[in-house]
């Protein structure tokens, strides 16, 4: 009840004028900011920061967070009519969403899309509004093996889910390693394949192998197949929202799974990225459709959205309560609540009731205006793909390279970007998966800082990863994943 | 014809000549937008004080051009001081400094030294603070140090990079009272602290701005803090504690001093104009009460330096990383 009441304080907080218009503002920036490749939530924000000062505190998250939230959904629309993620969490929407857009079923693919993604942020609000107390401390039991175990999860649960040879996964996987480990080492502070030179200390950024792989790979393959792009048969269809919200419910199940897996990722806090990519996963393994996901299955389009935005939203409770940023534009965001004069910490609930509550309100709030916006262009989206494509390709390509430049004003990022380009179509053409390497590139980072810290930790002792109730769970549950097919075989010869 | 666009041609030439002169003659001031960067996260300490010190500028209308944060962390921060140190003779191009800018040409061997670079003033010095989980029984460093040396290396220590301040302090504390942690290290001083409250680590030496909602809450409790005086904040923070309650190492009788340089410089060979109006600005950020209520949530040490005292006090603090970089064996060879 308290929490209720609280709530309601929050909504009393956030309906002034003022606040609602600059979340509205903050929400249409937000969707650009995300349609667009490269620029991005975190960027956008961090633009932004220094000009809220001015503004009262209440009213500058609220309008940073509106950002946020418009840039979850914005980067979808990218992700699906142009095979271009604008954000890492976008990714696995491209997996199912590109060839639905390109089967002329974009319009379906951007509201099942932008809808799942609702439902994740609301339930995941729910929970920030009623379980706030209870969860919050979830995120301390995470030390270096815990982070380790469930990005292995992440991992396992996409071995063997392609259609291409187990080897031809791995060895993907292997080559998206090698792609992260370039750069500066976190443990030591050395650096690693840079070939002396001054460009690579960064590394590969993985949004710049992210729109050469899937967006100028695509265009290549395109263009080798004779400009003709099938998205052109796409009908307006001004109806489509209501057809494709009737064909939603049946994955029920896929919406309640995408939104723990997202949660729990969230509050914990793995990140949007690799909830996205393992609800994708268990989708994948778990549906009766599974074998055609990849090829335009609505249902592979759900399952990270669901969980993408709600672990977005949930990731908001441990930097608030812990000061955890759980994804890069809540390491931004954080950076604001100090310049502001807040202490994020246990207290900030107690302390700063206005600011919280009026925050939570503007996550409820701000989902339903993001969606309404979004969805009442859908029409509008989906048509952008009758398009020639001889028209198109030029713009994309051009809209690749503004944002891979913007990333860090780097002239070397659209090299790389056309570097990865080349690859993602050879691939394409080999028949490798793309999706494993871009996997390795995003998660291989954290993955080996894990891991080489419970190995320090540990005194280089395996038996860490399941010292625990907690590690040894996610570690079991990588295990059967990775097996999985094995066992599925074994229990089928018993019976 | 050819002359008259020969004259034409001469006369341009003349005017931008002019007018080159004339500005010069007035006091510098940027005419473009100055690029701020700074060479570690901007969710960091760096990164923070710079947005605060752009806010305020943009805030208060203190430059008449705008001013950009950018972020650039490779190498440790090798690839923020490695863009400046190229940008030569140009002032649109400041950076803020952390001690990665001793400790990453000696540890990695990358090619910038703090010579290269033209000082524009020191805008604060941030604390360490030792750091324990307040769930365990240690009051002092002593009792600590002593549980340190019983568990035989096993106790952990975490802290933000390698062979970066936190792992040269853990060092220094090493050398000095011969107990031995296992150093671990994340990616980021907030991290660092929860993983103390979690209970993954043992103890750290992170900022006070780091662990104060934490301390706060009564989840840890610092120990000492690695600076010659107490720090001078009396307003209660945990319960009836405050930062000035917390004693110096020394007078707990751990011999350390270690602060880190939160300055701002710009690129080599530019004019003293250039610096002049910078102190000026930055003189105006100080007096600001956004800077003041930043400087006190972060229990900062608020000396202020320029000009050839900043220097001298740049060369002795270079000079000091290296023979502690070089006791502790963190020297690329």
């Amino acid at each position: 009840m308290d929490a209720f009441l609280s709530l309601l304080h929050g909504f009393d907080v956030l309906l002034t004028f003022n606040n609602l218009f600059y979340m509205v503002l903050g929400i249409l920036f937000g969707v650009l900011l995300g349609f667009l490749p490269g620029v991005g939530g975190a960027n956008g924000i961090a633009i932004l920061l220094p000009l809220t000062f001015s503004m009262d505190k209440t009213t500058a998250i609220i309008m940073l967070a509106a950002i946020y939230w418009g840039a979850l959904f914005g980067g979808c629309i990218s992700a699906i009519l142009f095979n271009i993620p604008g954000e890492p969490w976008s990714v696995a929407t491209t997996f199912d969403g590109h060839p639905l857009a390109k089967q002329g079923r974009a319009g379906e693919a951007l509201t099942a899309s932008l809808t799942s993604s609702f439902i994740g942020a609301l339930i995941a609000t729910l929970v920030l509004t009623f379980l706030a107390p209870i969860v919050a401390n979830f995120a301390l039991d995470f030390g270096p093996p815990e982070y380790f175990a469930v990005y292995l999860l992440t991992f396992c649960s996409f071995v063997g889910m392609g259609r291409q040879s187990p080897f031809k996964v791995l060895s993907a996987m292997m080559l998206g390693f090698a792609f992260a480990a370039v750069g500066t080492d976190e443990v030591t502070g050395g650096v690693r394949l840079t070939f002396g030179t001054e460009t690579l200390l960064t590394g590969f950024h993985f949004l710049i192998a992210v729109i050469g792989l899937f967006g100028i790979g695509e265009i290549l393959v395109t263009i080798e197949h004779g400009l003709n792009f099938e998205g052109q048969k796409a009908k307006i269809n001004p109806l489509v929202v209501w057809e494709t919200w009737k064909k939603l419910p049946q994955y029920w199940v896929t919406i309640i799974r995408g939104t723990a897996v997202g949660v729990w990722l969230g509050v914990t806090p793995g990140g949007a990225t690799p909830a996205s990519f393992m609800s994708y996963g268990l989708a994948k393994r778990f549906s009766k459709n599974g074998d055609k996901f990849g090829t335009g299955e609505l249902e592979g389009v759900v399952a990270p959205e669901t969980a993408a935005h709600s672990a977005g939203t949930s990731a908001l409770l441990p930097m608030l309560t812990l000061g955890i940023p759980g994804s890069p534009t809540a390491a931004v965001l954080l950076g604001g609540l100090l310049i502001w004069g807040l202490q994020p910490g246990p207290l900030l609930f107690v302390e700063q009731k206005d600011f919280v509550w009026g925050l939570i309100a503007s996550i409820y709030l701000g989902n339903l205006v993001g969606l309404v916006i979004v969805l009442s262009t859908v029409p509008l989206w989906a048509s952008i793909m009758r398009v020639p494509f001889s028209i198109i390709a030029p713009i994309v390509i051009v809209v690749c390279a503004i944002g891979s430049y913007t990333l860090s004003n780097a002239p070397a990022d659209l090299i790389f970007m056309v570097m990865f380009g080349v690859i993602g179509y050879l691939f394409k053409k080999l028949n490798y998966p793309l999706a494993p390497m871009v996997l390795a590139i995003v998660l291989g980072g954290r993955a080996e800082n894990a891991f080489r810290q419970s190995m320090i930790g540990a005194q280089g002792d395996l038996s860490v990863f399941w010292s625990n109730g907690l590690v040894g769970t996610i570690t079991a549950l990588s295990m059967v994943m990775l097996f999985w097919p094995l066992i599925h075989w074994l229990y089928q010869r018993l019976r | 014809m050819r002359t008259k666009k020969l004259g034409i041609a001469f006369a341009a030439v003349l005017s931008t000549a002019f007018a080159g002169w004339s500005a010069s003659v007035q006091a510098w001031e940027p005419t473009k937008t100055v690029e701020f960067i700074v060479p570690a996260g901007i969710g960091g300490g760096a990164g923070q004080m710079a947005q605060l010190i752009q806010g305020v500028i943009q805030k208060h209308k203190l430059m008449p051009t705008s001013m950009v944060v950018i972020s650039k962390k490779g190498g440790s921060g090798a690839e923020g001081f490695l863009y400046v140190k190229h940008a030569k003779g140009d002032p649109h191009k400041i950076i803020i400094t952390l001690s990665n800018l001793f400790t990453t040409p000696m540890a990695t061997g990358s090619p910038f030294s703090w010579q290269d670079y033209t000082p524009i003033a020191m805008m604060a010095l941030d604390e360490f603070v030792f750091w324990v989980n307040a769930k365990t029984p240690y009051m002092t460093p002593n009792e600590y140090i002593k549980a340190v040396k019983a568990a035989g290396g096993k106790m952990k220590m975490g802290g933000t990079g390698s062979k970066q301040e936190d792992q040269i302090i853990t060092a220094a504390v090493e050398q000095i009272t011969g107990a031995k942690f296992t150093y671990v290290p994340y990616s980021g001083g907030g991290t660092v602290c929860t993983q103390l409250v979690g209970g993954h680590i043992d103890s750290s030496v992170n900022n006070p701005v780091e662990c104060v909602g934490h301390w706060r809450a009564g989840s840890v409790r610092p120990l000492c803090v690695f600076d010659e005086n107490k720090m001078p904040y009396p307003d209660k923070i945990a319960g009836d504690k405050s930062w000035e309650d917390v004693p110096t190492c020394k007078s707990q009788g751990l011999d350390i001093e270690y602060l880190m340089l939160r300055g701002i410089m710009t690129a080599p060979g530019v004019s003293q104009d250039a610096v002049d109006y910078y102190i000026g600005v930055l003189k105006k950020v100080r007096e600001t009460p956004e800077w003041k209520e930043y400087m006190k949530k972060g229990a900062f040490n608020q000396s202020f330096m320029t000009g050839a005292e900043f220097k001298q006090w740049l060369a002795k603090t270079a000079e000091r990383h290296h023979a502690l970089m070089e006791k502790a064996g963190f020297l690329k060879k």
